[in-house]
């Protein structure tokens, strides 16, 4: 152990994993010097392993019906209690899980590198580029999140997939923004003209040392951005153009718990519980790694 | 080795258009340290960023080991002529170790053999293979310089460019950087450009120097007549009094030059 | 030396980092009366930080300790934050390296030193833009009543500077503290701010220390010279001795530095001694241990 700790702190690395091992090393210890980012990461983490774990973890079918068992408080039988159909809580809190964890990752692979393409592109080149990729994003940054959700699922019928393509498609200009400020900065940079004076291509020049640049301020502001995901997933589902039935999705168990609210109060709450939990992680594990990541402060 | 006739740089265009340098002609043979001199805002390094392809925005003629230079560079040109920048902290990206800085030009040649010709160019500049590595963050800045020296000498270049290279280093750090400059050039027959606002800089590294102001080259002299004051130049006379310390009744006498 | 305006004893400054205490400033102490005194030395060597300590600018995790700080009689240590507020800028101003980031970019330079003398002074407006413009004339710049409605980013490096050294001077200080002012500029510009600070000394009897990475300009515009290695002052002297220092540091340093008028072969490179940090200094070419 103390050999490892020796290892991944020597100040003359040997090669370059190593160097990588250290610097991987360097910012899990800030990361974890701060409590707070534990708390979220552990809270990101949870979600990841209930959504994977999901059929194995959870005591009763998410689907199954029992109307002899409706409305049971939590309590040692039902942890959660069980809703109006007599289904298990618990059960569809872990499988909602799933489709929250696939709705995120979902966003943040398809939005997050076209944004990041486009803003370094627009950036690093400028002129005719610039100014068309700048005003394609701004069209998309026009449209309202809601409702261009409201209309994909008008014209394509209720998903999770309509849910995510609308969000995914509103998601990326603001990304395309940051990276292209960022780019402007970076490009001016003698470390790029260092670059430029060797005879690299604008490709190569973007993808080795523009987007990893770029890509810390990303990564966070995606983290950051993942709550407000979950939140408009949610709300799709509340208003029941997410995820369908049977399938179980928090924002819709919300909707169908609001009914009862009065007199049942865990149907509602419980999944509300968690959209809450899971987008408070997200958000202090963004504000952690900001403060690990941003290239400024380091 | 470096041929430049009647080179202007003109930022921006229509009334708002500045124009950088005006009309400059000058040539370094091959072997020479050629320096160029001057304030900030001569021109002095927006010559060399023209000479070097990094601003394609000048008319003029200009010609480098017998080649005539385009706005466009080739591939042939950049191993031909390599740059060191003033700003040790900003040549370096910062997520790079040296290994991939260094590796990098080789890769982007196709030149193989990169692991001896990494550890070469680190030894070649004083840098241990300790240093290999490592990332900018954990070197100093006179450890900075040299790496940024190795990356330019890692295409085995005939001319390099120096931006002033050490006026962001302590004086000790820029004795040691002056003299590896200087054997390596001994060592490898290099053609140097040396531009920098530092007089005693010039004197020690150059054979020839120019000294511009607002964009013109107001004097070209030896580095003989640099150390006698033989300057024919009111500014050239200017700028050598003021570099040899505070006077208080030469502070007096400084005009405004265009 | 004529009267001790500022002086220090014992001056240490140190920050408490994760990886344990760094000392910045082991233990130093000087004198500044009514003269141009010189602090060199290289990056890290603690200049910086001696200068900013004497205005309790250290901020935390940074902490200053000192036997002795006193100013004109006035215990620089035990003050309150209140009545340091009154000594800064009155009676001990402070010049920045970059005047750029010094000024405020959407105020009006004329306003911004008005202010400075506002703070201080209970006086009507109109008085204070009268003794602004006779200010910024006092630091030679041309047509003050333009410059007055300038924004910082119009005016020029060198006429940044010089309207900083009139913000700093408007309250008329006893003691200037200039770190780095002219290692930005040009060096005919930095001959003209010389100039200006050298009048400020002399004829108003101004103290001034003169924070510097530059042994000839020192050398030639100070009256004394502290040199500076690892926290510590290693020599002492009057700055036209300066050529014939003593302390291997400082002769190092010298014989590093690039000459105009003769050649040297290879320059000579300074090897450090660990033995400096603690050994023996040299005060006016006698040694200390």
């Amino acid at each position: 152990m103390t050999q490892l700790r020796t290892w991944l702190t020597a100040d003359t690395p040997s090669s370059r994993n190593h160097a990588r091992a250290i610097q991987a090393y360097l910012s899990w210890r800030a990361l974890a010097s701060n409590p707070l980012t534990v708390i979220g990461l552990l809270i990101v983490i949870a979600l990841v392993v209930f959504a994977l774990l999901a059929p194995w973890i959870a005591p009763r079918s998410p689907i199954a019906l029992d109307l002899t068992q409706r409305f049971i408080p939590p309590g040692a039988e039902y942890w959660f209690g069980t809703d109006e159909f007599g289904r298990d809580i618990l059960s569809r809190v872990l499988y909602g899980a799933r489709v929250t964890l696939y709705i995120v990752v979902l966003v943040a692979v398809t939005a997050a590198p076209v944004g990041l393409l486009v803003g370094t592109v627009a950036g690093y080149f400028g002129g005719w580029a610039d100014v068309v990729l700048m005003r394609v994003t701004d069209i998309f940054l026009a449209f309202p999140r809601l409702i261009l959700a409201l209309a994909f699922v008008a014209a394509l019928g209720p998903g999770i997939e309509n849910a995510v393509l609308a969000i995914a498609l509103t998601a990326w200009p603001p990304y395309a923004r940051i990276a292209r400020a960022e780019t402007l900065t970076i490009r001016s940079s003698d470390f790029i003209a260092a670059v430029r004076l060797q005879g690299a291509s604008g490709t190569r020049i973007i993808l080795g040392h523009v987007v990893p640049l770029c890509s810390s301020s990303m990564i966070v502001r995606v983290t950051l951005d993942m709550a407000g995901v979950i939140l408009t997933a949610a709300g799709l589902g509340f208003l029941g153009l997410g995820a369908q039935p049977p399938l179980s999705e928090w924002g819709a168990m919300v909707s169908s718990g609001r009914r009862y609210l009065l007199d049942f109060w865990w149907v509602a709450t419980i999944p509300g519980l968690a959209i809450f939990t899971v987008s408070l992680g997200f958000n202090l594990l963004g504000d952690g790694l900001r403060d690990v990541l941003d290239p400024k402060s380091s | 080795m470096i041929e430049v006739e009647n080179l202007t740089v003109t930022f921006g265009e229509g009334a708002s258009a500045i124009r950088a340098v005006r009309g400059a002609s000058f040539r370094v043979e091959q072997g020479e340290t050629f320096g160029l001199v001057g304030e900030s805002g001569s021109g002095k390094s927006t010559v060399l960023r023209a000479l070097s392809g990094l601003n394609p925005d000048w008319t003029g003629a200009m010609k480098v080991d017998g080649q005539v230079l385009g706005q466009k560079r080739s591939k042939a040109f950049h191993k031909l002529v390599q740059m060191v920048f003033q700003d040790p902290y900003g040549s370096l990206h910062p997520r790079h170790t040296v290994d991939h800085v260094l590796a990098e030009p080789l890769a982007i040649h196709g030149m193989g053999d990169v692991d001896r010709r990494v550890e070469t160019a680190l030894a070649e500049v004083g840098l241990g293979p300790s240093f290999r590595f490592r990332y900018p963050h954990q070197l100093s800045g006179g450890q900075r310089q040299r790496v940024a020296i190795a990356r330019a000498l890692v295409l085995e270049p005939k001319v390099l460019l120096l931006d002033e290279p050490t006026s962001s280093l302590d004086v000790s750090v820029q004795a040691e950087i002056l003299n590896l400059l200087q054997r390596l050039k001994r060592e490898r027959g290099l053609t140097f450009m040396l531009v920098t606002h530092n007089l005693a800089v010039v004197a020690h590294m150059c054979d020839r120097l120019a000294v511009m102001n607002a964009g013109r080259i107001v004097e070209e002299m030896s580095v003989d007549e640099l150390r006698r004051g033989a300057a024919r130049h009111a500014y050239t006379l200017q700028l050598l009094n003021a570099s040899l310390g505070y006077d208080r009744s030469k502070a007096r006498e400084l005009v405004t030059f265009e | 030396m004529t009267q001790s305006l500022l002086s220090v004893e014992g001056l240490h400054v140190r920050f408490h980092t994760t990886k344990g205490v760094v000392e910045a400033v082991r233990g130093i102490s000087f004198e500044v009366g009514r003269e141009k005194l010189g602090i060199v030395g290289e990056s890290g060597s603690g200049k910086t930080m001696t200068g900013r300590s004497v205005l309790r600018l250290v901020r935390p995790p940074g902490e200053v300790v000192a036997r002795r700080m006193t100013f004109d009689g006035v215990d620089l240590i035990g003050l309150s934050e209140v009545d340091m507020r009154e000594i800064r800028g009155r009676r001990i101003a402070m010049v920045m390296q970059d005047p750029k980031f010094s000024l405020n970019p959407v105020m009006t330079v004329g306003s911004q030193i008005a202010e400075a003398y506002l703070v201080h002074h209970k006086v009507p407006a109109a008085q204070a833009r009268q003794r602004t413009l006779d200010m910024l004339a006092a630091v030679k710049i041309r047509d003050p009543e333009r410059v007055y409605g300038l924004y910082p980013h119009e005016c020029s490096g060198g006429m940044g500077q010089c309207i900083m050294i009139a913000m700093m001077l408007i309250p008329d200080p006893d003691l200037l503290i200039a770190d780095e002012p002219t290692s930005a500029l040009d060096v005919t510009v930095q001959m003209q701010v010389l100039a200006i600070l050298d009048d400020l000394v002399t004829q108003r009897g101004m103290g001034l220390m003169f924070i510097s990475h530059d042994l000839n300009l020192v050398a030639s515009f100070c009256d004394r010279v502290v040199i500076m290695y690892a926290g510590r002052i290693v020599e002492t002297c009057r700055a036209s001795e300066l050529q014939n220092a003593r302390h291997p540091y400082t002769r190092g340093l010298l014989a590093s530095l690039p000459r105009i008028d003769r050649p040297v072969g290879d320059l000579s490179v300074l090897s450090r001694d660990p033995a400096w940090r603690d050994g023996p200094v040299f005060v006016d070419g006698e040694m200390r241990s």
